[in-house]
């Protein structure tokens, strides 16, 4: 095996050089607890909202509305069930099908508790319908969530029509902005909390923010210290949190060339993809988040598929069942009513800002023969 | 969370492909869940006169676990009698690779009942006796099949597989 090809990013990124020289300082060096009175105390507090000052500045809102977390989905988590054990009498939430599993089975837990669950269903592309949503609000509807950008086909959501009719219910409106967040532009004035996760845009794992709008009404979930002015209680995970936002100030700095440079990509990969016999994109064509594609290949099976790229020293990650930890098919494709053999054949294929026009012509001059091979195996034979 | 030997059989599987002159077929699984397996027997009858699985081979949608299992029963079937094959149980299939994941088990009873299968079909084909454990089997892999038909109808419908 010669050179490693990383197309996995949707599921983490590796973090850029500039990202761990601003964290190491804070392992070794400034390691004071933030909440302590001394010199190495102030040292990691000024750090810490420091990075809470430029997140803010990026997204144009308040240093006060972001609350540091341990990554999305404490984020969502906090945001859902936050606000619905903060309300005193409403019990509905609207939510759509194609969520992130942080999200869903959060929903899924306060519906077991007694609360009332709307899944809005998605159409061929993954596109969730303002007017579905607006249909589904209730007088008790306490939350709506939805996702800006598909983590598994990339579609975006009309998050910014969808936040304004939440706003003329007055609804708090929550966005999981985990894939969207550094890479497109964000209606954030339609926008009541967001998810951001730090791992995904080559910061560390295990840290992110919710940003909660002020005045949106929310119960912490971790309780002791009072951190993150009562929001969210322990030790803030201050190394972390400065990778979060020397993440965010690399991301948003060159935007417009990296996510210029991830949409040339999709394309090149699309063009050459569906020349393939048997094969599909799932999701939206162009509307779409930069960084995601996602395919299905008849007759041949996800992780077999995954495996053998991985022999020839390429990542990247499937929504086949025999992937997953419960032998479920990924519920993004069924939502989008991909057939469920197809769903098993799925690739999702994830730049990040490292990829080079090399690693994807490297992995399209691989993937021809790695189908070809899995589909010699298979009892199915395409275009029978 | 795969052995060696799982990979190995995924990388360089055995036996794989239809073969032409197969005298029976075995086939499992359901493509809405995502294994299918085909395995295709040759049977030849030895200098003593017993049948023996002169020739094999397999065709397989589905996972590594599954493609191993398949290159791994096609292995210990070959040159086997009939009487012999028949006792191969999805344990000895899974053994034989040095185990599988738990989640990953089921792939190995594929096999094993793919081969039970391609024998039913060549004993009955043939009218010969069938065995009452072959029998029970081939009644117990019809049942969950039409379990799987069963749970997977909905999404059958739209794939028209």
């Amino acid at each position: 095996m010669s050179e490693r090809v990383y197309l996995d990013n949707s599921a983490t990124t590796p973090v850029a050089p500039e990202v761990l020289d601003a964290m190491a300082p804070f392992y070794h060096t400034e390691y004071g607890n933030a909440s302590s009175l001394h010199a190495f105390g102030r040292a990691a507090r000024n750090a810490m909202e420091e990075a809470r000052n430029s997140i803010a500045e990026l997204l144009g809102v308040a240093p006060r509305e972001i609350v540091f977390t341990s990554g999305a989905t404490e984020s969502n988590n906090l945001a859902i069930l936050g606000t619905a054990l903060a309300s005193e009498d409403r019990r509905h939430i609207v939510t759509s099908t194609l969520e992130h599993h942080a999200v869903l089975h959060s929903a899924d837990w306060l519906e077991s508790r007694g609360f009332e669950i709307t899944r809005v269903p998605v159409d061929s592309t993954g596109k969730v319908d303002p007017d579905a949503v607006r249909d589904a609000m209730r007088s008790d509807t306490l939350l709506v969530s939805i996702m800006a950008g598909n983590n598994e086909i990339g579609t975006l959501q009309p998050i910014g029509a969808i936040g304004e009719l939440c706003r003329e219910r007055d609804v708090p409106f929550h966005t999981d902005a985990v894939q969207a967040y550094g890479k497109i532009e964000i209606p954030m004035e339609a926008i009541d909390m967001l998810s951001v996760s730090a791992h995904k845009l080559h910061g560390p794992k295990g840290v992110g923010f919710l940003y909660i709008r002020k005045g949106v009404k929310l119960a912490p979930l971790l309780h002791g210290g009072g951190h993150e002015s009562g929001r969210r209680s322990g030790t803030e995970n201050v190394p972390g949190i400065v990778g979060l936002g020397a993440a965010s100030r690399l991301a948003f700095a060159d935007r417009t060339e990296t996510t210029a440079r991830m949409l040339r990509f999709r394309e090149r990969l699309i063009e050459a993809i569906l020349k393939l016999p048997g094969t599909r994109l799932n999701g939206h064509p162009s509307d779409s988040l930069p960084h995601i594609a996602n395919f299905s290949f008849e007759a041949i099976e996800g992780e077999s598929l995954i495996m053998k790229l991985d022999e020839h020293g390429i990542a990247a990650s499937t929504g086949s069942a025999c992937s997953s930890p419960d032998l479920e098919a990924s519920h993004v494709l069924l939502a989008i009513g991909v057939p469920l053999a197809m769903a098993h054949g799925s690739l999702r294929i994830s730049t990040g800002r490292q990829t080079t026009d090399d690693e994807i012509e490297t992995f399209l001059h691989v993937l021809p023969g790695v189908v070809a091979e899995l589909r010699a195996m298979s009892p199915f034979k395409v275009g029978e | 969370m795969y052995t060696d030997r799982v990979i190995e059989h995924f990388r360089q599987p055995h036996n794989m492909g239809r073969l032409e002159d197969y005298t029976a077929i075995g086939k499992v699984g359901n493509i809405a869940c995502g294994d299918v397996m085909w395995l295709y027997i040759k049977v030849k009858q030895n200098d003593a006169g017993e049948d023996i699985i002169a020739d094999i081979s397999w065709e397989t949608f589905g996972c590594t676990a599954a493609i191993a299992t398949s290159s791994m029963v096609s292995d210990l079937a070959k040159g086997k009698t009939l009487e012999q094959a028949i006792h191969l149980t999805n344990q000895d299939v899974a053994s034989e690779l040095g185990g599988l994941p738990p989640i990953k088990m089921h792939c190995s009873a594929l096999a094993a009942d793919a081969l039970n299968e391609a024998i039913y079909t060549y004993l009955s084909d043939h009218g010969r006796p069938i065995p009452e454990e072959l029998a029970k089997r081939h009644e117990h892999i019809a049942k969950s099949v039409e379990a799987l038909e069963k749970r997977y109808e909905a999404f059958a419908d739209k794939s028209g597989s």
